[in-house]
Formats: C-alpha cells, sequence, structure tokens
C-alpha cells in the first residue's frame, strides 16, 4: 500500500478491483465501512463515500458497494484504460498536478510506436522488446548522478501540446478504449460503465480524491504489471497518490508476506529493493550504472539513484564484514549473480527438467499453490531432496503419498521439520500499510518445535563445518559470511533487528536514517529502508500509543499514529506526500493534508522530502524523489511489456483480442511449457467454454487453516461456484457432485448454485458464463482425514496454467477456461 | 457523551456496574455483570502479552493471555488489542479462533523422514536429519555451483537448490533466510508475493 488501512476512511471514492475486502480483509474493511458512514464527518472529509466493487463475482463487498460493476476475470486494464479515456476526453484530470508532479510534458524519442497490438521494439523469434525505443528526447548537457553515470536532460513541453508528448501519447494510446469497447472487451453494460466514468470524473478535483484498492485478483495475470499500472496511471491523472485517502493499495494476503518482500526473499532483489546484480557486472560501478535511477531533469533529486551505492555497500559490510573490502569491492563477487529468471515457476521447470536438486520450503505448500499443481507434484518427484520446514504437515511434506503418486517410485528424500508458530517466537510482522509491528513470544516452542531462523543457523554451521573439513566450490562467501549473534546458532530476533536497521562502525552507534549510509565501509544496513527502526533510543517496532488516547497519539486528527510500531520507509504513513501538496506547499484540500510548508518547515506526516527545503525556491526538487524524472510516470521503460498499459487477452479466453485479434494474448508472457519444449497445456473454448477464477473465504487463510477444526466447520469441504443460469441449463443443483476439468487436471467437488455470478455479454453478443472457485483444501487437514475418498480432487491449482507475467512472473491463476459436468 | 472504549468499560469494574444493577433489575442482580467477573477471572492474574495475527496482512493486533500452569506456561486467551489503530480491537472469524492454531493438536511433533522409494515417515531426531540435510546442501552446491558462465563472467551462483518461504516468518528470521541462502550462493529465492 502506498497508504495503510486506517486512511481508506479518508477517501471520497473507492474502487475495489480483483478484491474482496469485506470476506478477505473483514477487519481491514472497517475503514471502507467508515468512509461511508463515519456520521462524525461530512462528505469530502472522511464520510459520505461511495464504494465501486468491479467483481465477476457479487460478494460481501460488492452488498456494500454502491455500484456493483459484473466484470470479465483479467479485463480490469480495459476497465482503467476506458476510466482514463473519459477522464483525457473531457478535461476532467488535475491539469497543475500532471502538469507538474508526472512526465506528462516529457517528450518520447521518435520511433516510438503502438500498431496492431505491438509496441514498437517488438522481436517475435524471442518473443521481447527492445525498449529502447521508449526512451525520452534528450537536450542539452548531461546530468550527473548517480555518482560515475550521467544521463542527458528529458525534453519537456509544458504546454502538453507536443505531439510525441507523454500527455498526447497517452491519449492517443488511450482513444481507442471508448465506452462500447469497454464494454465488449469487460461484459459491464455500456450505462453502468458510464455512471462510474462520471463518479470518478469528479476525482480531480483538488478537494477531491479517490483511492484504488487491490489485491491478488489483479497481479494474477499474465497482464499483472499492467493491470495494476493503469490504475496507477488514472491516480496520477486525477492527483490522487501521495494524498491522505488516495494512492494504490494492495491488500497482501499473509502475515508477513511485506517484511519478507521488503527482506528480498525474491530471486531478482537483495534487501530494500536492491536489484540482484547481473552477470556481466564486473564491479559496483557497473552494478550501480545498470541498476540505480538516473537523474532525467535537473530538478529531481533522484535521492535513490544517489544513494544505491551507499546502500549497497552497507548491506555488503554488514553480511560480509572484514572480509568485505575497498579493494574487492566489498566482496561484491560473494553475491550471486542469476543468468535467467528463478521466480516461483522457475523453480519448478527446473526441477522437471531435472535441474533441480533439493528445495526448502518453509510455510508455503508448492503443491497446492501451484499452478498447474500435476506438474509441480511430478517436478517435485524428480527432485534428489526435499525440506520442508512447518508447523503442520502440507501437501508439500505428503506429496509422495499424493492421490495417484506412487511412493515406491519417488526417490525425492523428504524431511518434515517441526517449526514453531508465530506465538512461539517473537519479532515483527509488516501489514499491508507497511507497519511494522513487533510481536511478543507469547509461549515457549512445543516440544521438539524450533524456529525456522534456528533451523537455518544450524544447517549453515553444519555446512560451513562440511566445507572448512572437506573443501569445495568456492568458500569465501560461506567462510566470511557474518554472524555476529551471542550464539550464532542461536540468533535472537532481536539481534537481527539491529542488524538489520544497521550501525556506524566508527561511533558503534545504530543509524538513524539511511540519508546517512556511506559507501566507504564504516556503516552498515542489512536492510537500508528499516534504517530508523532501531536506533540506539531502542527498538522502535514495540511501540504501541494508539487510539488510547487519539489526542496524544494522533495529534493531526489524520490517523498517522506514529507511535503505533513504525513503518517504512522512515516512519512515513503515506507515500509519496509532497505530492499531497501543491507547488507553494499548501495541501490540495485543507481537510485532508498529508504535509504542509509552513514557512520554514514541513508539517504532518514524515515528509518524503527534505524537512526544510523551500517549496518555493527555484533549485527545490520535484515531489517524487525517488525515481529519475522526479516526477510520477504515466510512460515507464521499465516495464518489460510497454510503456503504456494495454489490454490483453487471459491465455485461455473466450473470445479474440476486440482491440486487435491477431495480437491477442501479451506477446511477451512467459510459457514455461512451449519455452521447455513441453508438450502444450493450453486448452481452448470449444472444449473448455467456461470462465474459471480462483479465491479465497473468510473462514480460510490459504491451506494452514486446514488444520483449525474450527473454521474446517464453518467452511467444511471443497466447493465449486455456479451461476443459477448456467446450472440450470446443465441440470446442476446445490450440493450435486461436479467434475470440473481443464487441460491440466480436474477437481471433483460439490456444486453450489448461485446467483452472485451470473452471465455476462461480450463483444459480437457473445454470452459467457464464469465460474468461482475457492482455493483452500486438498488432501491434507481435517476435512481430507475424514473424507479420504471424496478428497482426492480438491486441489483447486491442479487445474490453472503455468504462465505468468513477463517482469512479475505472477502465475495466471485468476482466469482460465474450463468445462463442467455433473457426475 | 463521549463513546466508552471497551477498555474503559473493564476498567470501570464490577462496582459501577453493580449500582446500575440494583436500580436496573427487579430481581436484585445483574447477569451483565455476573458474566464479567466470570470472564475477569478466567484471565485475573493472568501475563499479557502482545502480539499480531498471524493470518492476513491487515496485521491487527492481538493480546494473549497466559498463565504458569505445572510449569508450563499455558495459553488462556486470545483477542483483539482495542489500542489497536488498525483493528480497534475487532478480530474476524480467522483472528478469534488463532488461539487453535496456537494450540492445535495436529502440530508436527518430531523431525520426520521419508527415505527415497519409502511409503512412510520415521520419526528421526535433530542430529540425524541437520546431518542428513547439511550434506545434502553441499553435495547439490558442489554439483550445481557455476563459479564462470558461458561467457566468462563470475557469477558465483548455485543452481540446483531453492529455498522459497517467509509469508509467516517473522521480518527478521525472513531477513536471516536471505541473508543465508544468498551465502550459498542461491538464486532460485522465492516466497508467497507472487502466488
Amino acid at each position: 500500500m502506498t497508504n495503510h488501512w486506517r486512511d481508506i476512511k479518508h477517501a471520497d471514492l473507492i474502487l475495489i478491483n480483483g478484491a474482496n475486502p469485506a470476506e478477505a480483509h473483514p477487519v481491514g474493511f472497517q475503514w471502507f465501512v467508515k468512509a461511508k458512514l463515519d456520521p462524525t464527518k461530512g462528505p469530502g472529509a472522511g464520510g459520505g463515500a461511495k464504494m465501486v466493487h468491479a467483481d465477476p463475482r457479487f460478494t460481501r463487498t460488492s452488498a456494500l458497494a454502491d455500484t456493483y460493476l459484473r466484470i470479465r476475470t483479467g479485463t480490469d486494464v480495459a476497465y482503467f484504460g476506458g476510466l482514463i479515456n473519459y477522464v483525457l476526453q473531457n478535461d476532467l484530470y488535475h491539469a497543475d498536478y500532471v502538469k507538474n508532479y508526472t512526465n506528462a510534458s516529457f517528450i518520447v524519442r521518435e520511433g516510438y510506436d503502438f500498431k496492431d497490438g505491438l509496441f514498437s521494439g517488438y522481436n517475435a523469434a524471442t518473443r521481447s522488446y527492445d525498449i529502447s525505443t521508449w526512451a525520452y528526447e534528450t537536450e542539452g548537457d548531461p546530468l550527473s548522478g548517480p555518482p560515475g553515470a550521467t544521463q542527458a536532460r528529458a525534453k519537456r513541453d509544458m504546454t502538453l501540446e507536443h505531439p510525441r508528448s507523454v500527455f498526447q501519447l497517452l491519449k492517443k494510446h488511450f482513444s481507442r478504449y471508448t465506452p462500447q469497447m469497454v464494454s465488449s472487451i469487460t461484459g459491464i453494460p455500456i450505462l453502468d460503465f458510464m455512471s462510474v466514468a462520471r463518479m470518478v470524473g469528479e476525482m480531480g478535483k483538488p478537494d477531491k480524491v479517490m483511492t484504488i484498492v487491490y489485491a491478488v485478483g489483479l497481479t494474477h495475470h499474465t497482464t499483472g504489471g499492467q493491470l495494476i499500472r493503469s490504475g496507477a496511471l488514472l491516480q496520477l491523472l486525477l492527483g490522487n497518490m501521495g494524498r491522505p485517502g488516495g494512492g494504490m493499495n494492495a491488500e497482501r494476503g499473509h502475515a508477513n508476506i511485506q517484511g519478507n518482500t521488503d527482506h528480498a526473499i525474491s530471486w531478482e532483489i537483495l534487501p530494500g529493493y536492491l536489484r540482484i546484480p547481473a552477470p556481466g557486472q564486473k564491479n559496483l560501478d557497473q552494478y550501480v550504472q545498470a541498476s540505480a535511477p538516473k537523474r532525467s531533469d535537473p530538478n529531481s533529486w533522484n535521492f535513490f539513484g544517489i544513494n544505491y551505492r551507499n546502500f549497497m555497500v552497507s548491506l555488503l559490510k554488514g553480511w560480509y564484514g572484514d572480509a568485505a573490502k575497498k579493494e574487492n569491492e566489498y566482496a561484491f563477487d560473494f553475491i550471486p549473480k542469476p543468468g535467467t529468471n528463478s521466480s516461483w515457476m522457475s523453480i519448478y521447470d527446473q526441477a522437471l527438467k531435472g535441474k533441480m536438486e533439493g528445495v526448502m520450503l518453509s510455510g508455503m505448500t508448492a503443491t497446492s499453490i501451484g499452478p498447474d499443481s500435476n506438474q509441480v507434484l511430478q517436478g517435485l518427484a524428480k527432485l534428489k531432496w526435499l525440506v520442508v520446514m512447518d508447523a503442520l504437515p502440507t501437501t508439500s511434506s505428503e506429496f509422495w503419498r499424493a492421490p495417484g503418486m506412487e511412493g515406491a517410485k519417488i526417490n525425492t528424500e523428504v524431511f518434515l521439520l517441526p517449526a514453531t508458530h508465530w506465538i512461539e517466537k517473537d519479532g515483527s510482522f509488516v501489514n499491508s500499510g507497511r507497519w511494522s509491528q513487533w510481536k511478543e513470544q507469547v509461549v515457549p516452542p512445543e516440544g521438539d518445535a524450533r524456529h525456522d531462523h534456528w533451523i537455518l543457523a544450524e544447517l549453515f554451521d553444519r555446512v560451513k563445518t562440511l566445507y572448512r573439513q572437506q573443501g569445495g566450490k568456492f568458500t569465501d562467501p560461506i567462510m566470511a559470511l557474518t554472524l555476529n549473534y551471542k550464539d550464532p546458532k542461536k540468533p535472537e530476533l532481536d539481534e537481527i533487528a539491529k542488524e538489520i536497521n544497521g550501525k556506524n562502525l566508527t561511533t558503534g552507534s545504530q543509524m538513524t536514517s539511511f540519508a546517512l549510509l556511506k559507501d566507504d565501509g564504516t556503516t552498515t544496513a542489512g536492510d537500508w529502508i528499516y534504517t530508523g527502526s532501531y536506533p540506539d533510543a531502542g527498538n522502535l517496532m514495540k511501540r504501541r500509543k494508539g487510539i488510547q488516547d487519539p489526542k496524544a497519539n494522533d495529534p493531526t486528527g489524520m490517523g498517522f499514529y506514529h507511535e503505533w510500531a513504525w513503518s517504512w520507509p522512515l516512519n512515513r504513513r503515506v507515500m509519496y506526500n509532497r505530492a499531497s501538496a501543491d507547488l507553494d506547499g499548501k495541501p490540495w484540500d485543507p481537510n485532508r493534508p498529508g504535509i504542509q510548508w509552513n514557512g520554514t518547515a514541513w508539517t504532518g506526516d514524515v515528509p518524503d522530502y527534505p524537512a526544510n527545503m523551500n517549496p518555493k525556491d527555484p533549485a527545490a526538487w520535484l515531489p517524487f524523489i525517488m525515481n529519475g524524472e522526479g516526477v510520477g510516470r504515466l510512460f515507464s521503460n521499465s516495464m518489460l511489456d510497454g510503456p503504456i498499459p494495454e489490454h490483453y487477452e487471459p491465455y485461455e479466453a473466450p473470445i479474440p483480442n476486440p482491440l486487435h485479434p491477431n495480437v491477442s494474448e501479451d506477446p511477451v508472457a512467459f510459457l514455461y511449457d512451449q519455452a521447455a519444449g513441453r508438450p502444450n497445456r493450453f486448452g481452448k473454448v470449444d472444449k473448455y467454454p467456461y470462465v474459471a477464477t480462483s479465491y479465497r473465504l473468510t473462514e480460510h487463510e490459504h491451506y494452514v487453516t486446514q488444520h483449525v477444526p474450527l473454521l474446517v466447520g464453518l467452511q467444511p469441504q471443497a466447493f465449486v461456484e455456479i451461476p443459477q443460469e448456467l446450472a440450470d441449463e446443465k441440470g446442476i443443483k446445490s450440493g450435486d457432485r461436479v467434475r470440473v476439468s481443464s487441460e491440466r487436471g480436474k477437481l471433483e467437488v460439490s456444486a453450489l448454485v448461485t446467483k452472485r455470478l451470473g452471465p455476462i455479454t461480450l463483444a459480437g453478443n457473445k454470452k459467457v458464463y464464469q465460474i468461482g472457485i475457492p482455493i483452500h483444501w486438498g488432501f491434507v487437514g481435517v476435512s481430507a482425514d475424514q473424507n479420504p475418498e471424496k478428497s482426492k480432487y480438491w486441489l483447486a491449482n491442479a487445474l490453472t496454467p503455468m504462465v505468468g507475467d513477463v517482469g512479475a512472473r505472477t502465475p495466471e491463476f485468476k482466469a482460465f477456461l474450463v468445462n463442467i459436468e455433473k457426475f | 457523551m463521549p463513546e466508552l472504549t471497551r477498555r474503559e468499560f473493564l476498567k470501570l469494574g464490577a462496582g459501577g456496574a453493580a449500582g446500575i444493577a440494583v436500580v436496573g433489575n427487579p430481581l436484585g442482580f445483574d447477569l451483565k455483570a455476573a458474566k464479567k467477573r466470570q470472564i475477569e477471572s478466567r484471565i485475573t492474574g493472568a501475563k499479557e502479552s502482545k502480539s499480531i495475527c498471524p493470518y492476513c496482512a491487515v496485521g491487527c493486533a492481538l493480546i494473549a493471555y497466559t498463565k504458569q500452569v505445572n510449569g508450563k506456561t499455558e495459553i488462556l486467551q486470545i483477542e483483539g488489542d482495542p489500542d489497536s489503530p488498525v483493528n480497534e480491537g475487532r478480530l474476524c472469524p480467522k483472528g478469534a479462533s488463532a488461539m487453535q492454531l496456537a494450540t492445535s493438536s495436529r502440530r508436527v511433533e518430531h523431525p520426520m523422514y521419508r527415505a527415497p522409494g519409502s511409503t512412510k515417515w520415521e520419526v528421526k531426531d535433530w542430529d540425524f536429519v541437520l546431518d542428513k540435510i547439511a550434506q545434502n546442501i553441499k553435495a547439490s552446491r558442489d554439483n550445481t555451483f557455476v563459479a564462470q558462465d558461458a561467457s566468462g563472467n563470475v557469477v558465483n551462483r548455485t543452481e540446483g537448490i531453492a529455498f522459497a518461504g517467509g509469508a509467516a516468518f517473522s521480518s527478521e528470521e525472513g531477513y536471516f533466510a536471505t541473508k543465508v541462502m544468498r551465502g550459498l550462493g542461491v538464486v532460485h529465492l522465492e516466497q508467497q508475493a507472487r502466488v
């Protein structure tokens, strides 16, 4: 989230896409309801808001929304594109914001083009774009920064009239997204779409603000990245980024998925979103030049870019201590450099190819998660060894006895290690709003259970001993890795929290801000975005000054609660908040200030800007200090599938793309089976006529709650939701057993016939049904134990395709084709 | 009248409630107060610890009440923390039943081992499994380590080991996992964000 849960109550309009907060994040949803209902506030001040829910299924979120739009899954780019077009065609954008706070005025180089579904630079043989054609036109002397790199300054036209200005290109691009086109792609009736467009059109006024809230219903598509970007573009055009009540807000699904993304258990990054070095980068200079943002405007501070090297060296110094020296580029060579994408699906792709020897899973079960669970099972069976660290058995620890698997023929050596629960250890959980909240150890570990990090510390120690005794491949990083804990085999989370914050090696003090980190080996920071969370004064994540005293703890009344836990970066509660105020530093809406300039300093939230920089100074920095442009990017060359979002069909779709039928799907999405030479596993609409999507229920969390009897009692068995009209056609009644099949596998579950789903009408008057599949069941858990026969085919992801967004590699869990029959 | 928070209500205590009861209840006693006393007695003297819900990422703050019973810490109750600006004491069905996850009888009790080709688990001790896994890690690292790629670039990567996990880790555990895995040269590093 750019903002945070409590902040949603400040919105005038809430657009919800690819999410069902009333059921999936019910307690967070109270802030949506408060935006509508808080009787102490009026419209524009946290009450009287409108809520629009676009979703294939009418859920409890829809029930509390003012407008529900039945949308075809995977078509939200068309929906947002239509809204963008409406805002641009009718001059409803926030003109001052667009001109000064976005790259609308930047001129794009000649040669950029978009035609028949393809952007310029496409290479069909490699299924990729040469993104150099998506660059700005430049002029004048190059600008410096990051250190060692220069970049030519981008040409701008502040009238926004230049035909190659980003603004005009955007206008042209989205002009195709007429209400008729939106309707034929999404299935939303034109009049319903127009009523929402009119509401959204009001939100470009400076004293109005809209928020967009989404979840994995937007990310789990081959166009996942662009789906999010299309919403972000709309928010930039309406001037809603950086403002209380605004922003792009991802509701994350797991207790600490945010913290563990920040700390980079992710193949492509190092802690704090530093890029993992790539092959060919021989030293820090080359790494920084390839990875850090570069200034393209003289008024761009480019804070991230100019500090990239400081952050990286502080990380290396923290990890490799005395072995990280100036002479060896601070042990830059110790960091592994991946040659190919190494994300989730790639792990099982490599396993299927026989190239992956061992997999370690903690709190994640590959079999249930999928996609294409049957292929994942085959992949696991090809491993030499599998380690599952978990408090409870999973469909992965038990994969060798999954229905259809022959354990006697599977040579994978499997370990199941009893790990502790969250309540048996302390440490922080970071919520969707980036609030890092410390929890205490409530009870000691149960029985033989051990903390995950103690298991890893023990394993590392034993591996190190083996290398010491026997030698082996490149042992330097193993020997040098710092383990400066009281007991290196049992590090305390408090010690690690201090390490993450970092310290000044000269004075021995904890660092207080990442702005003070250096690239000369005198500072450390395990994750620079958490620098400041644990100063000498103590662990700020432990703070709990909340609503017990709102006057003292929330002096601005804006719900920041700066002394409740700690949020990154620097305890800031709304990101990009410089953009919440106008050029002079006055809040766009005085009733909902983020930060404001009082003549000498910025007050309010922790400013995303130098605390004393006078906004009226001609040399004042542009508002978005973290990127090279200094402004929000309506056009970006950081995406691999296009500088502007475009609607592409899911890989299994009921119709050809109405915009460009010859380039129907995303032309650069990564097709694992095809690339590996395995047989095609995509199905076509003639054999699989129904659109399917998957989702979560209130009573379960992914797969772990299959072990919680109270929750199993509330939602005891696997089912699919089928629209009434389709059920009538097929003679299916609620409670009937049905088989749902895709080209990859099948489900055998109970039918739940419902009016929550219904037919939609697409291009060419084609009637399409969508069916809904909750994901929570499998062959492990209380229900499965009680129904061993019935639960054989309960893995929802047996149906889903192994294909992903080219950049994010999010699988297309949310849109695929199936057939359904009663049996 | 300003809204009474749940915490303030609890602080009013039984005395205040009993005073109202004399007037309000013809039977001369107040069922509400009696019920409240019963709940209070369950957690009276209990240790109050601060936790966070283990399920979704709303990040609802919890209070866990524990008591020492026969030298063992026993969880008595887990409830929403009324001070939290995030949940203001509220919990959903999952959070409200968090205690059942914490005290599950279905826990993995000991390290378990399934040998290649076997159709059953065997109970093992920690030393057995840790030694074996450490040997596996070293062997797979040595088998699949690439010091230089085909173009001669120094890449120092372990291609044949993957680590995935962490959505239920404390952040600090997650950071430690990243550090150790990168230290071993692992490139296939993943968690729940994409899936």
